[in-house]
């Protein structure tokens, strides 16, 4: 088995307009994607939501800016990290993910044990 | 020495190295998947199998060709890629190809001969896997299915060697750190897989049809190579009739291809071109196919393509073509693969069924669309719609306006010449 980032990014606008409503929708699709991945053969090793980049700060050579690190329409919003076979089962499970306001992209995670 | 054998063994000598060159282009995929089994990375692979091709052209001179060169450069490969492993095994690469389901047995370490599977299939899926840029599966594949150096892909597709060999190594890169399977899709998978290799073949084709640069329209070498690609394809997966589809195709748009230039390289429209000296077996070939591709039904894009291609090929002249049943082959193909350039070309067909007004309607609806934008063969079409219902002075900016946006050579010529003739027309 290999590990996984899935990085969620979508736009921040999609939960603020959408209210409590838009956040309870995606929370319990999240809920519904855990049981999915086990399903699937994966496992979830970890994995958190972040807040807006409105909350975010930067550092770049010692200068602490206000923000986010790159600014973009859809931002970095949580990840999970995953177990799976190879690239194509990463991807099956990844489509499975909630992103209603944007995607998703996976990574590979670098083996630095140096075996 | 006496002259004479001297100069017979410059003969067997170049024998030899034929010998070679042409195991080179029939045997390298085969002998480089199953070299990748062992090695468990690309570039290992590679290396192993080049130092086979180096080998034979001493072995060969010493106990002649053997009988199947395919399976003596594999042997080569495998013996020299478990030396390198047993010598590194300590620095072996840390990100292995990935491959499924291999048991002890059948990686070729154990006693005795092994028994090399043909993993060419796994090979060329892995190149063309969808988590790879287009352009990096097309290079991959020339690369690595066709043996071809990067220093040749980089001329065919215009680019600078080092920008080539940097996708390469990108690409090849991806596959081991992301864990891309060196393995045949699943059957769920497999017509969008399957969809992804035929689309790089074809598109090798068609960049060898009309080559985007250079002084030719045409880059027989990569036109070759696609062909080639097709039958291997067709060999290796017999029951999928796209495959059979994008052969049929290729052969047929091949077969033609004598009659697409003038002796001055001026480029010459269908109704222009000499038939008689279209490559009649090819296209019997070609229209063989089609009829497998076809059968049972809900056929694919490329079947439907070489169907519309082997109406136009079978055709006694342009106007003898069956331009209603080109019609429908249209519509379905419009169905099974929504493309504006299908539409576009469809309003050639409309011109002939309906006549030039109706095809100008349907092509202001494909301007209006804009995903068509920027592609010289739109406002083409509408020039020679406008040329024929005598409004010339519309056709002439129309023929202008896709002047601008072509490099071809051959095919500015031709819009050259047609602006002057419209000007002409025009009183100008």
């Amino acid at each position: 088995m290999a590990q996984y980032a899935i990085l969620i990014y979508e736009a921040e606008s999609g939960y603020a307009d959408g209210g409590q409503d838009a956040w309870q929708t995606a929370m319990e699709a999240h809920g519904r994607f855990a049981g999915q991945v086990g399903e699937k053969g994966g496992k979830i090793l970890g994995g958190d939501a972040l807040e807006p980049t409105t909350t975010a700060t930067s550092i770049r050579n010692d200068v602490v800016t206000d923000g986010p690190f790159v600014e973009t329409k859809e931002a970095l919003g949580g990840f999970y990290l995953i177990e799976a076979r190879d690239l194509d089962h990463a991807i099956e499970i990844a489509k499975l993910c909630p992103a209603p306001y944007g995607g998703v992209e996976v990574r590979p995670i670098m083996d630095t044990s140096g075996g | 020495m006496s002259s004479e054998p001297r100069a017979a063994a410059a003969q067997d000598r170049n024998a030899i190295r034929a010998a070679v060159a042409d195991a080179h282009r029939r045997e390298w995929a085969f002998v480089l998947a199953a070299t990748a089994r062992v090695t468990r990375d690309l570039d290992a692979a590679e290396e192993c199998v080049q130092d086979a091709y180096v080998a034979a052209l001493d072995a060969w001179a010493r106990q002649g060709v053997p009988r199947n060169p395919g399976a003596w450069l594999t042997t080569a490969a495998r013996h020299r890629a478990l030396d390198t492993l047993r010598r590194e095994r300590t620095l072996r690469a840390k990100l292995p190809l990935l491959i499924p389901g291999q048991s002890e047995s059948d990686d070729g370490t154990g006693d005795g001969e092994p028994v090399i599977g043909d993993d060419r299939l796994r090979l060329i899926f892995t190149c063309c896997h969808p988590a790879l840029a287009r352009e990096a599966q097309v290079a991959l594949t020339l690369r690595l299915v066709c043996g071809l150096s990067t220093g040749e892909i980089a001329k065919a597709f215009l680019v600078s060697e080092s920008t080539m060999a940097a996708r390469v190594t990108r690409a090849k890169k991806k596959i081991s750190a992301a864990r891309i399977a060196y393995r045949i899709p699943a059957a769920a998978e497999l017509p969008d897989r399957l969809d992804a290799v035929l689309t790089v073949v074809h598109l090798v084709f068609t960049t060898g049809h009309t080559a985007p640069g250079g002084p030719d329209l045409v880059r027989p070498d990569l036109i070759a190579r696609a062909i080639e690609l097709a039958r291997m394809l067709r060999k290796l997966m017999p029951d999928e009739q796209e495959v059979a589809g994008l052969l049929a195709l290729l052969l047929i748009t091949d077969a033609r291809s004598a009659t697409r230039t003038d002796a001055n390289g001026n480029l010459l429209l269908l109704e222009q071109q000499d038939r008689s000296l279209w490559d009649r077996p090819r296209i019997a070939d070609g229209s063989a196919l089609v009829v497998e591709a076809l059968r049972g039904g809900r056929p694919g894009r490329f079947a439907l393509q070489a169907a519309i291609a082997a109406l136009h090929a079978e055709a006694a002249s342009y106007a003898d073509t069956d331009w209603p049943q080109l019609l429908m082959l249209y519509d379905r193909l419009l169905r099974a693969w929504p493309s504006p350039v299908v539409e576009l070309n469809r309003t050639v067909v409309v011109a002939m069924v309906s006549g030039p007004q109706a095809a100008l309607d349907d092509i202001a609806k494909l301007e209006a669309d804009g995903r068509l934008d920027g592609y010289h063969y739109l406002p083409a079409a509408k020039a020679d719609l406008l040329r024929r219902l005598g409004r010339f002075a519309e056709a002439r900016s129309a023929y202008l306006a896709a002047l601008k946006l072509t490099e071809n050579p051959a095919e500015r010529g031709f819009l050259s010449r047609r602006v002057a003739e419209v000007s002409v027309a025009d009183g100008r």
